[in-house]
């Protein structure tokens, strides 16, 4: 397919862009296969924006008479307004916008096209391979191996090819094991703790149905990872009610009698078109233009994001408290387990571990709880706040935790290695790129896809140098601590960053940032002269002393 | 009283047993914690309300709340100590004569001369000289001197200098208890001004010349523009109602040359009861996300701030940017007038974003025109009703400002709460009374000590790091984004559940940098030391070397000072919370040290919330607010053996 049938029309002169506290310019609109553009060279000061058309969510059009408007409504939440003379112009901008921002192939996608301007330092496909990681934790302890049963992806579609399960369990029981659990999810090592060896697995719900099935080896499996005499706790990220409602289907959640070293926890975390829906009314909510508070805090209050944010924050405390008050294992899991079970087990590892709260670590832990672990991002990152599609498999489950990781960020600042800004663009990324990383539905889509060959890692763009500059917190201080945040609705906010993003001046904020790495800069300089002048001195005085004798 | 237990207000499990004492000036209960023996101190004068709850098998619970925001549970075992306590509370904070206050025992062991220094630190008349006034249009004039016009009013009130006294005393006499219209900010730059003053006696009819004259005075005293405003902050229907009482408003067909607007901002009943609905969120034990902002929206408060702030920046709009005098009144002219006022001189002069200009602007437009301070806040027993959050309303505009240009203030929020604890705490007498004219006759310059004194000798701890004059957001009038813009006002926990050090967060960024700052500056010195040493040192090596043993000393010891400091610097001191955290029940301990204490010795340096100040940052946090939906605690090990469901669903 070329590009070019879909556009009817490259280039409109004289078109006019609105964006909220901006003046309204005047320029060039061009459209090619995966970007808008729009450029301005108006006196001041020549300007240019591009758009990737899978950024679009949606796009609507309107007409005043022959001037014809386009709003577009985009992923990363911001909405922009061009208005373009002539009808027949502004269709065909209209129309070729809306075909180019609803391809479905994924092969067509800009990533698959991309060619980086910049030096390739390091390939970021190979940045966080599974083995590298398993030397890390095989230096501390040998209860864990590495297990290819899934080489081919034959086993569990969505898991990785190379699995951390207990060393006790050989592949045929693991076998077993897939068997009993929806979508072959069986659990696997998401998390080992250092501090007392405790671990944390994930899985998805057990195959028990209304008659109560078991399994053996699922049994021995998890039990594997308990010390003797000591009790685990499994955390169902669904509420009592929903689990036993999933019996009817077959699934289910495991039995006091057939577990009975393990304690089970119900925590209900919404999932799918709730999420979307919530995101939705919150939008809408930031987006409102009137002056009345009462209305922006019951409409805040009615999008139930703040609730799913608290919830979620809960349940990863709750998860990282077993393991590291208690001294217990954690198994956990919901239905699939591709969603609420990994905003649990990630967060719940920024708490506990202070190496995820370092950029590669954080990179790390997006590669490992989120990518290879098969959140489906293709499909939950298809439209954003926007969307009139309304399917199902589109929820914000990633933008939840990152405006977790945010809020304890908020309440940790200087225990970050990265900023705010790193967030947002891992936010931004996740939904429209023109890297390849969050591709696909899962490791066995992306090897399908050649993605490691056919495109450029956004772990090769965000590692360099230069980027990363971008992205740190200027008032890091390692810290080694486990780090509890609060989450009564007190102590968590509505995360401006992203969802008041474009609807208010950020100017004055941005200058206390500025303000901020000024001092620290500074302060840097002013270490590093007096290193050099005692340095200096103290040869100096050597030199003195020597001729002294 | 022995043996009572202050219970935490998230869960019963954390009660502390301790011994409860009661003195002249105090509340204070001592833990019986061998180690630490943590002291919790409360001025009778902060106590809001005392309430003696239904006893229970443990004993009497009493339940102590605080104009701060702190709440404090006890349990007594006897019912009759509980009596005598609550009878004795009861009375003490009660006081019926200003000399019970504490302010007049309290000593910060200052000579007289410093007392007296103390006082001057804020001077109004250099305030007006700073504004340019008295000059070609404005001048003092001396009809108040004695207060014989306004007893509410200072001494010295700038008024146009085409006002005669004539006018004035005119004027005077159709105003609410004769508060005149009189200037409270004057801007340099064009002429324009903001005057105050209470509503017209105008009722459905009535006029009166004086006062249409002293109105054209304002308007003539800035002749780059043909007409003024008047601004009346009530709302509209409010303002009716007062006619009928032969009060009112400014009818612009019998007033030349004025645009009147009205600004809905509410009475001080209102305001009383939308503080008091969002205080009862704050209390929730454990509130869901719904729960609390649906109170928070409930209750109003946020939207009436956001209609202070709305009113302050019209006000300062048509001052600095159509460059139009502006009147400003309410009913009586002391509560709204003197918050809207306050807010535009923030937003217009950078000045008032310094510590000093703050003290200033407080003394200006709260104190000096009469704000009720004893009314509003309940120093003394009074009528319930007159009591009403005025200020602590302004201040909030002021941190909501602070939140939305996080470079244009000196000072930081410590230095907000520690104001506003002393505006109830009567410990300083600047708040006392309700006007300049009580205060002069109680003699309290002489009696009481000043309370910015107090805050200027502590500056360092106020100061915003991220504050710098030469940076572009300290110049000139600040403008806050007014189209929608709801979200902007957000409920600011740090003063009202200031006491819950659990709920904040854990490191604070403007300590960290202050910090920064600091060693900055040290490693500044050293350099100037360290270069001046190696000039020397180069001369030396042409001939003369006598000083260099001396420098070496020198050496020795800066080098331990900055290693110190860079101790210092780092911001990790919870480790050692960490580890006298009772590994097995997380429920049960750790918690910040300092929460809800005021020590004995921040009371010594006359700052009883410098709790605030040592910050710390506790890695652990209570478990009890994060899962809100259960009892808090994690089953332990015999508890759960057989239910299918945990604890934690219980909720």
């Amino acid at each position: 397919m070329e590009f070019a049938e879909l556009i009817k029309t490259p280039r409109a002169d004289n078109v006019v862009l609105h964006r909220p506290f901006h003046a309204a310019v005047e320029g060039t609109l061009c459209l090619t296969g995966h970007h808008l553009i729009f450029s301005s060279r108006s006196r001041d000061n020549a300007e240019e924006l591009w758009l990737l058309h899978c950024n679009i969510d949606s796009s609507e059009k309107r007409f005043v008479g022959s001037l014809g408007t386009i709003t577009i409504k985009c992923k990363d939440l911001r909405i922009i307004q061009l208005d373009i003379p002539g009808m027949e112009e502004c269709l065909n901008v209209a129309s070729s916008i809306e075909a180019l921002s609803t391809l479905d192939s994924v092969t067509l996608m800009y990533p698959f096209f991309y060619r980086p301007m910049f030096e390739l330092v390091e390939d970021g496909w190979c940045s966080f391979l599974p083995d590298k990681e398993f030397e890390q934790l095989s230096s501390v302890t040998d209860e864990w191996r590495l297990s290819c049963i899934n080489r081919d992806f034959s086993v569990c579609p969505s898991y990785p090819a190379v699995v951390v399960v207990p060393k006790s369990i050989n592949d045929e029981e693991l076998r077993r094991v897939a068997m009993f659990r929806q979508g072959s999810r069986f659990p696997v090592l998401s998390y080992y703790h250092r501090k007392n060896g405790m671990v944390m697995m994930r899985s998805s719900q057990p195959l028990t149905g209304t008659n109560g099935r078991r399994c053996k080896e699922d049994e021995k499996l998890i039990n594997a990872t308990l010390r003797p005499g000591k009790r685990g706790f499994i955390i169902d990220t669904r509420s009592l009610n929903v689990a036993q409602q999933a019996r009817a289907k077959g699934g289910g959640f495991e039995q006091e009698v057939h577990y009975p070293q393990w304690r089970r926890i119900h925590k209900g975390i919404e999932r799918f078109n709730i999420l979307q829906e919530s995101l939705i009314k919150l939008v809408e909510a930031c987006n409102d233009q009137s002056h009345n508070m009462d209305r922006w805090l019951s409409k805040l209050e009615a999008s139930n994001w703040m609730t799913h944010v608290k919830e979620i924050l809960t349940t990863a405390c709750l998860a990282a408290q077993c393991i590291d008050r208690e001294g217990a294992s954690v198994l956990v899991h919901g239905s699939e387990g591709t969603d609420s079970t990994l905003q649990v087990t990630s967060l719940a590892q920024i708490i506990l571990d202070p190496r995820c709260r370092t950029i590669r670590g954080f990179e790390s832990l997006v590669v490992r709880e989120w990518l290879q672990a098969g959140h489906p991002f293709q499909q939950r990152c298809a439209q954003s706040a926007y969307s009139n599609s309304k399917q199902k498999w589109e929820a914000p489950v990633f933008l939840l935790f990152l405006d977790c990781v945010w809020q304890i960020l908020r309440q940790f600042p200087c225990s970050f290695e990265f900023n705010e800004q790193f967030l947002i663009m891992l936010f931004e990324h996740a939904y429209a790129s023109q890297f390849g990383t969050f591709l696909g539905n899962n490791e066995n889509e992306r090897a399908k896809l050649k993605l490691p060959q056919k495109t450029m890692s956004l772990w090769s763009w965000v590692n360099r140098t230069e980027e990363m500059n971008r992205f740190k917190n200027p008032i890091y201080e390692a810290n080694s601590l486990v780090i509890w945040p609060a989450v009564a609705p007190q102590s968590l906010q509505l995360w401006a960053g992203v969802f008041l993003r474009w609807n208010r001046p950020s100017k004055y904020l941005d200058e206390a940032q500025e303000e901020m790495v000024r001092i620290i800069k500074y302060n840097k300089e002013l270490q590093d002269k007096v290193k050099v002048l005692r340095r200096h001195l103290a040869e100096l005085e050597e030199d003195e002393g020597m001729r002294e004798n | 009283v022995e043996n009572v237990r202050l219970l935490d207000r998230l869960s019963s499990r954390k009660a502390v047993l301790g011994t409860l004492y009661l003195t002249a000036t105090h509340v204070i209960f001592v833990e019986n914690g061998s180690e630490t023996r943590k002291e919790t101190w409360v001025l009778h004068s902060q106590i809001s309300s005392v309430e003696k709850q239904a006893t229970t098998a443990n004993g009497c619970p009493l339940l102590i709340r605080c104009k701060n925001f702190q709440v404090i549970q006890l349990v007594i075992p006897q019912e009759r100590d509980c009596h005598d306590v609550y009878i004795s509370l009861i009375r003490l904070t009660r006081p019926v004569k200003y000399e019970e206050l504490y302010c007049f025992s309290f000593n910060p062991k200052l000579d007289k001369e410093e007392r007296q220094q103390g006082w001057k630190l804020v001077d109004l008349t250099e305030e007006y000289n700073r504004m340019g006034v008295p000059n070609n249009y404005w001048q003092i004039c001396d009809v108040n001197r004695d207060y014989g016009v306004c007893d509410s009013y200072p001494t010295e009130v700038y008024v146009p200098k085409s006002a005669t006294a004539h006018i004035i005393v005119g004027s005077s006499k159709f105003r609410s208890r004769r508060r005149f219209p009189a200037l409270s900010y004057y801007c340099k730059g064009n002429n324009a001004s903001i005057c105050r003053s209470s509503q017209p006696l105008s009722g459905f009819s009535a006029r009166c010349l004086e006062d249409e004259q002293m109105l054209q005075a304002i308007r003539k005293a800035n002749p780059g523009s043909d007409f003024i405003y008047v601004v009346d902050t009530r709302p509209k229907l409010n303002a009716m109602a007062n006619r009928a009482a032969g009060k009112g408003y400014e009818n612009e067909d019998n007033y030349s040359n004025i645009k009147f607007q009205f600004i809905g901002i509410e009475n001080i009943h209102v305001m009383r009861n939308s503080l008091q609905k969002m205080l009862e969120v704050c209390e929730l034990k454990s509130p869901s996300m719904s729960d609390f902002l649906w109170g928070l929206e409930n209750s109003g408060w946020l939207k009436h701030i956001k209609a202070i702030m709305d009113a302050g920046i019209f006000i300062a709009k048509a001052v600095a940017e159509e460059g139009v005098s502006v009147l400003v009144h309410c009913s009586d002219g002391w509560d709204r007038t003197a918050q809207v006022c306050s807010v535009a001189s923030l937003l217009l002069d950078p000045y008032y974003r310094t510590m000093k200009g703050f003290m200033v602007l407080i003394e200006k437009d709260w104190v000096s025109f009469g704000h009720k301070f004893n009314h509003r806040y309940g120093n003394l027993d009074g009528d319930p009703k007159e009591i009403s959050p005025v200020i602590d309303q302004f201040i909030e505009c002021v941190w909501q400002l602070m939140e939305q240009f996080p470079c244009a203030f000196e000072f930081n929020e410590r230095f907000l709460i520690h104001i506003q604890h002393h505006i109830y705490s009567c410990q300083f007498g600047n708040f006392l009374c309700n006007s300049q004219k009580e205060r002069q006759e109680l003699k309290i310059q002489e009696r009481t000590y000043s309370l910015w004194a107090q805050l200027w000798k502590n500056r360092a701890d106020y100061l915003n790091p991220l504050y710098r004059s030469d940076h572009s957001q300290t110049q000139g009038t600040l403008h806050p984004q007014i189209a929608p813009c709801n979200f902007l006002y957000k409920f600011w926990s740090g003063m009202y559940n200031r006491f819950e050090k659990g709920l904040h967060p854990r490191q604070s960024v403007t300590d960290y940098l202050m910090a920064v700052k600091e060693e900055t500056q040290q490693l500044e010195e050293e350099l100037e030391v360290l270069e001046e040493r190696l000039a020397n040192l180069q001369k030396s090596q042409l001939g003369d070397n006598k000083v260099k043993s001396k420098q070496r000393d020198r050496s020795k010891q800066l080098g331990l000072s900055t290693s110190n400091n860079s101790l210092a610097n780092t911001p990790q001191e919870y480790s050692n919370d960490l580890k006298s955290f009772p590994s097995r029940s997380p429920s049960q301990g750790d918690e910040e040290d300092s929460a809800l204490i005021l020590t004995q010795d921040n009371l010594k340096s006359s700052d009883p919330d410098l709790s605030a100040n040592s910050d710390q940052e506790s890695g652990v946090e209570d478990l009890s607010c994060r899962s809100p939906s259960g009892g808090g605690c994690l089953p332990s090990e015999d508890s759960g053996k057989d239910s299918d469901e945990a604890v934690f669903l219980a909720g």
